[in-house]
């Protein structure tokens, strides 16, 4: 029972996981577009959790249709806010990338420790 | 309807729709000038929102039509008013104050962008504010995180970037772990809207999710706030920011995820279990850390604007230290100083800034003798240095009393905390004073006394210096009559704490 319980949850030990890796990439690696896609990963793992939330057990795509009652429908609002969440992903890595092309212009280099000795 | 009701929506769609406006007509020297005016605006919105919430009222407004808890909530409530004063105030003066300086930072062709940027920031960080709605504060936090990468990057300096991206980074982690924080509340309590969360936690039986999703909350806004030891990003941020941009982002930036973390802690933990007690503890260690060593790093700072950085550090410290008190004079206090903090730390960046307009180097020691050349912006330092330490007359002064009146209710162990108030004032007086000495040295002989005479310019007085002038008079100001923000912060406090009044 307690094993059937631990597999039951497996998508948020997906998440847990792939929080860490992100987690991991982003203080252990010294390459700035290293960085940024750890910190993708970071921001993609709470976006399986969100989607993982609003999943019901037998429901279907919330779509209201006349004459159909007592249908069980998933729900949709989580979903509605992880795209949200997404834009603004996209939109923090374009910047980030951003100003790594800036980074590269000035020093030359994109690695975090030669970064620090050039200044 | 009456007008007034709308005035939340439009303290954010006016600065978010101006954005574009400037972004899209690029009007050559236009933007200044129509970025000013919308912070204008917004100043006046906020003011007629503070009007009415002193008159008693709770401004609600119910985005699109649809009623809360499923639409979208805005509501303005006396602490939500002290707070959008201070950024709409801290906008309009750095604004209208930048001009000069900014177009000695930025390229003419980039300040369209960069004005339509700061218009994004200020349309996010008010946004936090007046919105019921734990998702829409994420997306409005990260608006305005954004927006504040893009400022801080204009620095001209390359060291700019990297202090930008590391701040992106982790501005980005705080976020990430708010967010995570809201997924599990609303997994325990299937609401956004922060009213109906208060009163649905209550009854929850399983209390672990909602105690891990308050302590994700708690970290990735006290990455946001800057709390000690999570303020790393902050000073290179602010030292190599554009001086303007620094004097908007010290005196708001991280008093509004301090605004959110209060909310958060108070309003929806309250009642929960030993939660609140829990989150005191472990709060107050770390703002009385924060107090002791950010002081004590800006007493060995050599660079006037990173010096001014850890005294924030220092400052989130008190101002939280106020809130883990749990009681009325404590959120008082802490509201109070955050109005108080962000008059101070606006002077003393705005007198940073108009030193930077002939001293192109900010290391204290080039700040030789800056007194005879620029009397009254030394002067304005020096008002705007006491209001920091919290000498009596000047706004700093109400603040800090308040916070040792709150100490002193707690007993015995507060004379610990009071001595650390005391002891870390004493290091302001040291660092403000190193400060002041340089500015007033008489100039060695290195120079003959005539040729030295010569040099010495008149200061030319220009918008800065006179926003730098006001913004001190209002430091005086609310030093002898502190009653707007007094009042203000004590609905707060009965807010937070829900006192029935």
């Amino acid at each position: 029972m307690k094993l059937f319980e631990f597999l039951g949850y497996y998508n948020y030990w997906v998440f847990a996981i792939l929080l860490m890796i992100g987690f991991y990439a982003v203080i252990a690696k010294a390459n700035l577009i290293k960085k940024l896609i750890g910190l993708s990963i970071f921001q993609s793992a709470v976006f399986l959790m969100y989607i993982s939330m609003d999943k019901v057990e037998g429901g279907t795509a919330p779509i209201i249709k006349p004459g159909v009652v007592d249908q069980l429908y998933s729900n949709p609002l989580p979903q509605v806010l992880i795209l949200t969440a997404i834009v603004v992903g996209v939109s923090t890595l374009a910047l980030g990338l951003a100003i790594v092309v800036r980074i590269k212009e000035r020093y030359g280099t994109i690695e975090e420790n030669e970064i620090l000795d050039a200044d | 309807m009456d007008f007034a009701q709308h005035l939340p929506a439009l303290q954010v769609i006016v600065p978010l729709l101006a954005a574009p406006l400037i972004v899209l007509l690029q009007p050559r020297g236009f933007a200044w000038a129509a970025t000013t005016a919308t912070a204008f605006f917004s100043f006046a919105v906020s003011i007629a929102i503070a009007v009415r919430i002193l008159a008693g009222d709770i401004l609600r407004y119910e985005m699109g039509g649809w009623f809360a808890p499923i639409g979208i909530e805005l509501r303005v409530d006396a602490f939500s008013a002290i707070v959008l004063l201070i950024i709409s105030g801290a906008a309009a003066i750095s604004l209208i104050a930048a001009r000069n300086s900014i177009n000695q930072q930025i390229e003419d062709h980039r300040q369209p962008l960069f004005f339509a940027a700061w218009l994004l920031a200020i349309a996010g960080l008010v946004g936090m504010v007046v919105t019921a709605d734990a998702f829409n504060i994420f997306v409005f936090m990260e608006i305005s995180s954004l927006a504040g990468y893009i400022l801080i990057a204009g620095g001209p300096d390359r060291r700019t970037l990297p202090a930008v991206f590391k701040y992106l980074i982790i501005g980005t982690i705080g976020a990430t772990f708010y967010l995570i924080g809201v997924g599990m509340i609303y997994m325990m309590t299937g609401t956004l809207n922060l009213e109906d969360m208060a009163q649905r936690v209550v009854g929850i039986e399983d209390q672990r999710p909602i105690l891990v999703a308050a302590a994700f909350v708690f970290i990735g806004l006290a990455l946001k706030a800057a709390l000690f030891p999570l303020h790393v990003w902050l000073p290179n941020a602010y030292t190599h920011a554009p001086h303007m941009v620094t004097v908007f982002l010290a005196a708001c930036g991280t008093k509004v995820a301090v605004y959110v973390l209060l909310r958060f802690q108070f309003s929806i933990f309250q009642s929960f279990g030993e939660h609140l007690l829990q989150f005191a503890l472990f709060l107050m260690p770390l703002a009385l850390l924060g107090i002791i060593v950010a002081s004590l790093v800006a007493m060995f700072e050599g660079h006037l604007k990173r010096m001014l950085a850890f005294s924030s550090v220092a400052q989130i410290g008190y101002i939280l230290m106020g809130a883990s008190l749990m009681s009325d004079s404590g959120i008082t206090a802490s509201t109070l100083h955050m109005f108080n903090h962000a008059l101070t730390k606006g002077a003393l960046f705005l007198a940073v800034a108009k030193f930077a307009t002939q001293y192109a180097d900010l290391r204290i020691d080039s700040l030789k003798s800056a007194a005879r050349s620029m009397p009254l912006t030394s002067f304005a330092f020096v008002i705007a240095g006491l209001s920091l330490i919290g000498v009596p007359g000047t706004a700093g002064f109400i603040s800090k009393w308040q916070l040792i009146m709150a100490i002193m209710e707690t007993g015995n162990m507060g004379f610990i905390m009071v001595a650390i108030v005391v002891i870390s004032s004493l290091i302001a007086v040291g660092y403000i004073w190193r400060v002041i000495e340089t500015l007033y040295a008489i100039p060695t002989d290195d120079l003959p006394d005539d040729a030295a005479d010569v040099s010495v310019k008149p200061e030319k007085i220009d918008m800065l210096l006179i926003a730098l002038i006001f913004t001190v008079a209002m430091n005086i100001y609310f030093g002898l009559v502190p009653g707007l923000p007094l009042t203000l912060a004590e609905l707060s406090s009965k807010i937070l704490l829900k006192v029935e009044f």
